[in-house]
């Protein structure tokens, strides 16, 4: 019996030996478009019950409960009513670009999910440029989010597509200056390496990698939309932004790769600054029982399904009581619980105004990427406790300095009010 | 000058423990930890679960009879139609027998038909205000959705006629003085000839 850690792997390359030689390079491309194509879909629709679920308890409500134990099956219906509704484009828009839109924004996103490492030896190609194939191949969806928009032939949809694009430049420039200070640690740009190179100690705990992680973050979820970056397509405002011309299939399209984009920077998060898969050596079989116990006492699930489950479990945690927690659990469990901050933040913050958003990046996030650059120098050259107390004093002072200086000036004075008359 | 963000982590918080508070667990741990809660969750799920209404909630309204459904107080008088703000009360009658003098059932004149349209009525309760003869009061039942557009949102006089017994349930303190007024002004008024004298509140005005 192989570990637990590496069962997929195993079970490929056992699948593999059936297979001639000749063969061999094409079924191992085929298996990866194949699991990462039927993975995505299959992860955006429970991205979004995951989401619905926690965004109603934050608000006091139950979320989804009616289709399926729990809600379960809400994803499948609701993919159900995007297909058989009716395709509307609009009599003035440009049909080609108007349909082609969507699909350019989903096929960067999936495309982003050949270089995360989803567990040891678990990734789809570990490019040597893999952080530079994630801005190059994540600044496409721009270019989709505005052909969009201005396809649609709508005010609504041409205002939402630019402030898209001005709000998705403005991000990319901190959000990629942010992992440099990485690239300076690490000496490398790709996945996998960075990933090894957390063995001792996840990034987010040094100084340099507490700051670059929570811009790295924030300009991520500003570079997918979602609140409280969601200016692109605010619907208190511009009733749906740039897909407020888009029904049926293609509006699945959109919100697919806006999903997938979510989870994605979260994975890359966890990857470059929460150390990847790796993860305590906590041993299986707690995970196993803890499991089987929540299961167990899943009230709603019907009884052979519970007894189904636990005997499963159990099963499972007897087979690999030897094993610690695999990687690849490591890794969706990390990711998830970042997906948990993002409908946190949704649940949380109003909408920032327009400047508000572009002054954060712009006089803030910026600065602050290029002293954290300084910052990272500092902690590399000096020895432990000396360097990371420099770089912690100069971190804070930047902070600081930053938030005095760009405080309005106004700010406390009473307002006064004049009135035309 | 307040930390960096404190209020942002302050917002954080409050969303939150809203979210952990809703699980039983969670409240439990919450009150380990000594942090005041908010009220949970508060979805009534509607079809397994139903809310307990308040005694005084109108939604549409319904014919009062006593005793039997021919037995009903309404003299088609049409008040109500002329007085319902978006008109959606039609009332045929008073009916009347071979030689065209108004019929009498239990003394009193009665509606051939009695249509409400529950598309256009808005639950105002005008009709409950005007009638005379407190004919006319409004149900608590909400569940009048049906498929058909047409025919099955226009509830007709069998359709509207419920019992005061009914009424005395759903809504027992207006019951309560609707028969007490109705029972005042039957016992001073000479009995007409009628056969239910218990329930005869038009007699007094109708001679
Ligand atoms: S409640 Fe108002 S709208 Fe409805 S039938 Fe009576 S008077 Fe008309
Ligand atoms: S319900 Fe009342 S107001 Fe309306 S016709 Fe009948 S008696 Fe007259």
């Amino acid at each position: 019996m192989s570990s637990l850690d590496q069962v997929f792997v195993s079970a490929q390359t056992a699948l593999f030996q059936l297979l001639p030689e000749a063969l061999r390079p094409w079924a191992g491309i085929a298996v990866r478009i194949g699991v990462i194509a039927a993975l995505a879909p299959a992860v955006m629709m429970y991205l979004t019950l995951f989401e619905r679920k926690v965004i109603a308890r934050m608000q006091n409500r139950f979320g989804p409960t009616r289709v399926g134990v729990y809600g379960l099956m809400q994803p499948l219906s609701d993919g159900l009513k995007m297909l058989i509704k009716e395709d509307i484009v609009p009599r003035h828009a440009d049909r080609l670009l108007h349909m082609l839109a969507p699909v350019t924004a989903v096929a960067p996103v999936i495309l982003l999910f050949a270089v995360l490492p989803i567990g040891r030896n678990m990734v789809a190609a570990d490019l040597n440029v893999g952080l530079l194939y994630i801005f190059a191949v994540a600044s496409v969806g721009s270019f989709a989010i505005f052909t969009g928009g201005w396809a649609s032939r709508s005010k609504f949809s041409t205002l939402g597509a630019m402030r898209a694009v001005a709000q998705l430049i403005s991000y990319e420039v901190p959000g990629a200056l942010s992992v440099v200070a990485l690239i300076m640690v690490t000496g490398t740009l790709s996945m996998v390496s960075i990933v090894d190179a957390q063995a001792a100690r996840w990034f987010l705990f040094t100084p340099w990698g507490f700051v670059a992680g929570v811009m790295f973050f924030l300009c991520g979820v500003a570079e997918c939309n979602r609140t409280p970056f969601d200016m692109p397509e605010a619907e208190s405002e511009l009733t749906a932004g740039f897909h407020t011309e888009y029904s049926g299939m293609k509006f699945a399209l959109w919100y697919l790769a806006e999903f997938l984009e979510a989870f994605l920077v979260c994975g890359f998060t966890v990857t470059l600054f929460l150390g990847g898969w790796q993860g305590p050596a906590v041993p299986f079989w707690l995970l196993a029982t803890l499991l089987a116990v929540i299961v167990g006492m899943a009230q709603k699930l019907p009884l052979p399904v519970r007894a189904v489950g636990v005997l499963v479990l159990a099963a499972a945690g007897l087979l690999w009581r030897a094993d610690p927690i695999p990687s690849w659990l490591w890794f969706t469990a990390k990711t998830y619980a970042l997906f948990f901050v993002l409908v946190w933040f949704r649940g949380t913050f109003p909408r920032l105004r327009a400047d508000q958003l572009m002054g954060l990046a712009w006089k803030f996030f910026l600065p602050m990427a290029l002293l954290n650059i300084f910052a990272a120098g500092v902690w590399v050259s000096y020895p432990f406790p000396m360097g990371t107390i420099a770089s912690v004093l100069l971190l804070a002072a930047g902070a600081w300095g930053l938030v005095r200086i760009n405080q309005p000036a106004s700010s406390h004075a009473p307002r006064t009010y004049v009135l035309a008359d | 000058m307040a930390l960096i963000g404190s209020g942002v982590l302050q917002g954080l918080g409050v969303t939150l423990r809203t979210f952990i508070e809703t699980y039983p667990w969670g409240k439990a741990l919450l009150g380990v930890l000594r942090i005041r809660t908010g009220q949970g969750l508060v979805t009534i799920e509607y079809p397994d679960v139903r809310q307990q209404h308040h005694e005084r909630q109108r939604i549409f309204p319904f014919l009062v009879y006593d005793g039997a459904p021919d037995n009903l107080r309404c003299v088609s008088c049409k008040i109500c139609e002329q007085e319902c703000p978006p008109q959606c009360i039609h009332i045929n009658g008073p009916a009347k027998d071979e030689q065209g003098r108004p019929a009498k059932v239990h003394g009193r004149t009665y509606p051939v038909t009695f249509d409400i349209n529950v598309a256009i009525c808005m639950s105002c309760r005008i009709c409950v205000d005007v009638c005379p003869f407190d004919a006319i009061e409004m149900d608590n039942e909400f569940e009048l959705s049906t498929e058909e557009r047409f025919g099955r949102l226009v509830f007709n006089k069998a359709r509207l006629l419920k019992s005061n017994e009914y009424f005395q349930q759903i809504k027992p303190t207006e019951a309560a003085e609707v028969d007490a007024r109705l029972a005042a002004k039957a016992k001073p008024s000479p009995k007409p000839a009628a056969p239910a004298p218990a329930a005869g509140p038009t007699a007094a005005p109708a001679a």
